[in-house]
């Protein structure tokens, strides 16, 4: 299979075997992390713009790793000290920055359908790199990488994704992505944080920590913003904490012994992971950062690498 | 100067109020209907036109739409929207408060109906007074200064009166008027924050959704209102199969409640937000398919009084960033009549006198206007529909001044001909 695409927007609209060739061109892109000199010219001469409309460290750094990597111009546009600042539009500053003819545009933005709508308005390629509560498809294929390598495999597969699950692109774009290679998804949290109509997407639900991570492969964390106790979600992180935190002693008592623990992070220690468990063995947390680079590599490799096919 | 008597010659008049549904000619003279029948005499001066082919029937009434004037004329004039209104076969609007000064008392509603004389169409505008001062919710406005100078109904609509009792008092102060209380029923808490309906769609697109039962309770209590007070209360742009049954219940019951839907809740499902084109972000928002079908039986049925498009002008720059930030609300008058022939009479799930009736005849009684009826003696406000003809929608074509529609680029068969007031053309095709 060949990507065709311009844009990377959504798991949800990706085939199987699109999703498969990404994870693929990533594996092999990962072994360029452990050599002394960490350059290969295939982006050599294209120009990666992050356009990065929310405060994020962890994606922006690592899409920026992956484009250098890969040869590639990486510059980084935030909205503070831009123009943002000045009341310019999304729309008008996305123009602008495609006028200086950039290759791919990787966007985050605090709006669902953000990506989409520079994909429409813009000639180069636009990655996702989240977009409000919609989508991140680079993170679900990050984690697709992570638990691919410790497993052997993804098909059949049980993922128990557990949190917020309503207001997270990552559980969205997860969901898509493992239902398409045959995984099995529960996700759990209280109904508050449940979004209406979920098991439409094909999922199961769970309402107690415990059900969801007995017999599951893999276990993942979501991260709890405070501000759903201010808009009356959860009572209390204390409550939230007590009933929904992950820690050791209810993972040896539920959770299968080689259970893969997983984060899209940062985490909020002590809230939805306990440290003993962040830290400990059963977490490749630190994995999936790792992977994050690799699969950055591949998107921005195949997409940029399109472009130059067709040019 | 309109000619003192203009002839109608050989359409299918298909006038609801008067049980008519026969080729015939109309005979109008001094701006009154003077008579309906076959072959009818004209004098020598009036103006003839041909209409074979086409359906004459009583000038379309449009209970809800926003002028934008004063405050907002960027978006909308009174000049602008009642062009629109001719050119999408209205020959009437009611136009709702949230203007800037608000319409909360007599010089702003005499300001807008001298617009209406000196820069209009010719089509009529009733205005809409606001229910509370500055449509804060706090107070009444001057609502019998209103009615005096010309306001046809009340609401805040845009916002909800959250506050029960200061309803109350609103239904029982406007009741000698014979003026109904029009109200936008939602929750505000329940739909706080919302882009869209929630559902699995705004599930999977990650946008906040309003429950219909933020829509639902408030319609369940306006109801209880109405029948506490013996007030007739309008629902505004009635959106889901909950509220239908509120509805039909409360009639059934003798209260005195009545309700209207718009074209796009009758044709368009949240399914189309998936492209996350602003165009799709309204108040209500689309709602799903069993609102949509509980819809259009409720107004096939009668349920559902009356067709009112919500026309809500926007600017581009307010239509085309992020769908979360977007002004929620559509142009509709240019566009209903087509929509609905083709999507709701053309497949079969609407008879066409049905929707003649749900946009003329029973428009006119929500309101007690005049009009909505081709009976001698009536104002000749008539509208003129070709039903055959074949048309894209191009909001670069539209007379408003606002381009924010999700029709663009849809093929529509049937659509408004010619529009008729007091026997004067202000639109013809």
């Amino acid at each position: 299979m060949a990507w065709t695409r311009k844009d990377l927007l959504a798991m949800r609209d990706l085939e199987p075997g699109e999703i498969t060739l990404l994870i693929d061109t990533a594996a092999s892109l990962q072994e360029i992390a452990t050599r002394e000199i960490k350059k290969v010219p295939a982006l050599r001469g294209r120009t990666v713009v992050n356009l990065f409309y929310e405060p994020s460290t962890r994606t922006r750094t690592s899409f920026e790793i992956a484009g250098k990597w890969l040869s590639a111009d990486v510059v980084n546009f935030s909205a503070s000290g831009s123009s943002v600042s000045k009341g310019e539009s999304m729309l008008d500053t996305a123009k602008n920055i495609a006028a200086m003819s950039p290759d791919v545009v990787v966007v985050r933005h605090s709006s669902a359908g953000a990506a989409a709508l520079l994909a429409r308005e813009l000639p180069c390629s636009i990655v996702n790199a989240g977009d409000g509560a919609h989508e991140h498809p680079t993170q679900a294929l990050l984690d697709l990488l992570t638990i691919r390598e410790k497993k052997g495999h993804l098909d059949g597969l049980h993922v128990a994704i557990v949190g917020d699950i309503a207001h997270s692109r990552v559980a969205r774009s997860n969901i898509h992505g493992m239902r398409k290679l045959g995984m099995t998804v529960t996700v759990a949290g209280p109904p508050t944080l449940i979004p209406p109509a979920v098991q439409e997407l094909g999922v199961k639900v769970a309402y107690r920590l415990e059900d969801a991570i007995r017999d599951v492969d893999v276990v993942m964390m979501l991260r709890l913003q405070h501000e759903r106790m201010a808009a009356g979600l959860i009572p209390s992180l204390r409550e939230y904490s007590r009933y929904w935190g992950l820690t050791l002693d209810r993972l040896r008592a539920h959770a299968r012994p080689d259970v893969l623990i997983m984060h899209p992070g940062p985490v909020n220690r002590g809230i939805e992971l306990s440290p003993e468990v962040a830290d400990g063995p059963y977490s490749v947390i630190l994995d999936q950062v790792a992977k994050g680079v690799a699969v950055r590599m591949g998107v921005l490799y195949l997409l940029a690498g399109a472009r130059g096919e067709a040019a | 100067m309109s000619p003192a008597s203009l002839l109608i010659r050989n359409g299918r008049v298909l006038d609801p109020a008067n049980g008519l549904d026969t080729v015939a000619d109309v005979l109008v003279t001094d701006g009154a209907i003077v008579r309906v029948g076959p072959r009818l005499a004209a004098p020598a001066s009036a103006e003839v036109i041909e209409a074979a082919g086409k359906v004459v029937c009583p000038g379309l009434i449009d209970l809800h739409v926003h002028l934008r004037e004063p405050g907002f004329e960027y978006k909308e004039t009174v000049a602008t929207g009642t062009r629109a209104a001719a050119a999408g076969g209205f020959t009437a609007v009611c136009c709702m408060a949230n203007t800037n000064p608000v319409n909360d008392n007599g010089s702003i509603t005499e300001y807008i109906l001298d617009r209406a004389r000196t820069e209009g169409s010719g089509v009529r505008v009733h205005p809409i007074g606001a229910v509370t001062r500055g449509l804060a919710g706090k107070e009444l406005a001057e609502l019998a200064e209103l009615a005096e100078t010309g306001c046809v109904a009340f609401s805040d609509d845009g916002r909800c009166v959250t506050n029960a009792a200061l309803y109350r008092r609103a239904m029982e102060y406007t009741l000698p008027f014979g003026t109904p209380v029009i109200s936008h029923a939602e929750d505000p808490d329940l739909a706080r924050g919302a882009a869209m309906n929630e559902g699995v769609v705004s599930t999977e697109l990650g946008l906040p959704g309003a429950p219909a039962a933020a829509e639902d309770v408030m319609v369940a209590r306006d109801v209880i209102l109405a029948e506490l007070t013996g007030a007739h209360v309008h629902i505004a742009h009635l959106s889901t199969a909950g509220a239908v049954r509120l509805v039909r219940d409360a009639k059934a019951r003798g209260v005195r409640v009545t309700a209207e839907v718009t074209p796009h809740h009758l044709v368009l499902t949240d399914e189309a937000v998936r492209s996350f084109d602003p165009n799709t972000k309204m108040n209500p928002p689309l709602r799903g398919k069993r609102d949509v079908e509980a819809l259009v039986e409720a107004l096939a049925d009668g349920t559902i009084d009356c067709i009112a498009t919500d026309h809500a002008p926007h600017a581009a720059s307010e239509k085309e960033g992020e769908f979360d930030h977007a002004a929620p609300g559509i142009v509709g008058l240019e566009t209903a009549v087509a929509v609905l022939l083709d999507r709701l009479v053309r497949p079969g799930l609407l008879p066409l006198d049905t929707l003649i009736s749900r946009l003329s005849r029973d428009p006119a009684r929500v309101l007690n206007l005049a009009g909505g009826s081709l009976a001698p003696g009536a104002p000749a406000d008539i509208t003129i529909l070709d039903v055959d003809r074949e048309l894209a929608v191009d909001p670069a074509r539209f007379h408003s001044r606002s381009r924010n529609t999700p029709f663009a680029g849809w093929t529509l068969r049937g659509g408004p001909w010619m529009t008729i007031v007091s026997g004067r053309k202000v639109f013809a095709a």
